[in-house]
């Protein structure tokens, strides 16, 4: 892979909003020609901007699975939910199909963005050659995936307002699920953040 | 794609390459046969795609998601029963649901991500694309360009389509549930987003030139 030439080998750095091809002036506020926005190599300060807003996410992660994120009540019966006990419950009496979807989304989507993106993050940042077509692409899944998440909270909306015939039936929001609508816009952020060039870079910036 | 030389200013390196957004790699540009993707050898993500809806065809299917968009909005989604009584609702009870009941960052994040992003997105990349049509570049091209970049993430319809149908389903094992008009309206929007992921909008930046419209 040694014989395709990166841009910062060229002189070029390409635009990262409008992906026009420029020349490196090396200047320290550099603008795109085209559509006016910063021109840099890479994304500033990617790994200690990431890693905050990751563990931001984290602290966040923790109430949004804890506490619960929907209330039912119907006729004097309070029912509260979180997460998980909201899919259980959807796989016991409803469909298991609509629960692995559920699952996927609100379970396996939040907690793979956390391991891939540390494990993205620890790798570069040791420059480590080691399976680095792979990282690429688990990069872009985490990207394609992460919005995904937000599947539990429209629910919660959509019940919230419909479910409302007062003594018989009632749904209310529970704090649970605005931690769990933050942990997905930040973790969002974090996968922004992180420039997947710094894959390729290695310890001395490739050969 | 040919491009007039007087276009080249110092700075801009001729439009001849791509450069791999995910690595940095650099390649020579070539025509695309129909049909037909440009992967990066090195950490294969997707340098380009062949264009296969030209600009009079990107400013229909804007049109058409106006349209699914508008009806989206106005008709309930869907309508439930107790004992006789019926609820329905549309996006914006949600959004107001969710603020009255204490939740005001979720009604936030539901009306910028499902109501004003995908409004303002529709309405820049129609403004934009009724100019590119003739080559042109719309007033505010630049800055319509840029902001629709930067909203790209944020727009979340098709997983609001989603989440209304996991909520049918919770519902029916207690409610009645009578499907209304807004919930087939989200269907066609979702199907226009998907055909609008393979659109690189950027391509409007090299099949229009810079003069004053």
């Amino acid at each position: 892979m040694n014989g395709l030439p990166r841009a910062g080998d060229l002189g070029l750095v390409g635009c990262h909003v409008c992906g026009l091809v420029c020349r490196d002036v090396e200047a320290p506020n550099a603008a795109c020609p085209r559509c006016g926005s910063a021109l840099h190599k890479r994304k500033s300060a990617s790994y200690s901007r990431t890693w905050a807003l990751l563990i931001a996410a984290f602290i966040f992660y923790l109430p949004a699975n804890v506490l619960p994120i929907m209330r039912t009540v119907s006729v004097g019966d309070v029912d509260d939910n979180t997460i998980l006990s909201g899919i259980i419950e959807l796989w016991v009496k409803g469909s298991p199909d609509l629960a692995i979807i559920v699952f996927t989304a609100s379970i396996v989507v939040p907690v793979l963005k956390f391991f891939a993106l540390s494990l993205l993050l620890v790798s570069a940042q040791r420059g480590s050659r080691w399976a680095q077509r792979q990282r690429s692409k688990l990069y872009r899944l985490v990207e394609f995936i992460g919005y995904w998440s937000m599947l539990d909270v429209f629910v919660v909306a959509l019940l919230t307002a419909l479910v409302q015939f007062g003594f018989f039936s009632q749904v209310e929001p529970l704090p649970g699920v605005v931690y769990f609508g933050l942990t997905v816009i930040i973790t969002m952020l974090a996968s922004m953040t992180f420039d997947p060039r710094l894959i390729w870079d290695g310890r001395d910036f490739d050969d | 794609m040919t491009r007039p030389a007087q276009g080249v200013k110092t700075g801009i390196a001729p439009p001849t390459l791509w450069i791999c957004e995910h690595c940095d790699t650099v390649y020579r540009r070539r025509e695309l046969a129909c049909g037909e993707v440009a992967r990066c050898a090195r950490c294969d993500a997707i340098l380009a795609r062949h264009h296969s809806l030209s600009v009079n065809a990107i400013l229909a299917l804007v049109v058409t998601a106006m349209i699914a968009f508008i009806q989206a909005n106005i008709w309930p989604i869907v309508t439930l029963g107790l004992n006789g009584q019926l609820i329905s609702t549309t996006l914006w009870g949600c959004i107001v649901m969710m603020w009255r009941e204490h939740a005001q960052v979720v009604a936030v994040l539901a009306a910028a991500t499902l109501f004003f992003f995908p409004i303002v997105k529709m309405l820049l990349l129609g403004w934009v694309s009724l100019y590119a049509r003739s080559g042109r570049r719309a007033p505010g091209f630049r800055w319509a360009m840029v902001t629709l970049y930067r909203i790209g993430p944020w727009t979340m319809s098709e997983v609001f389509v989603l989440g209304a149908l996991v909520a049918i389903v919770k519902a029916h094992m207690y409610f009645d549930v009578i499907p209304n008009p807004g919930i087939f309206a989200y269907g066609v929007l979702m199907l226009i987003i998907t055909a609008f992921s393979s659109i690189d909008v950027r391509r409007l930046w090299d099949v229009t030139e810079e003069r004053s419209a």
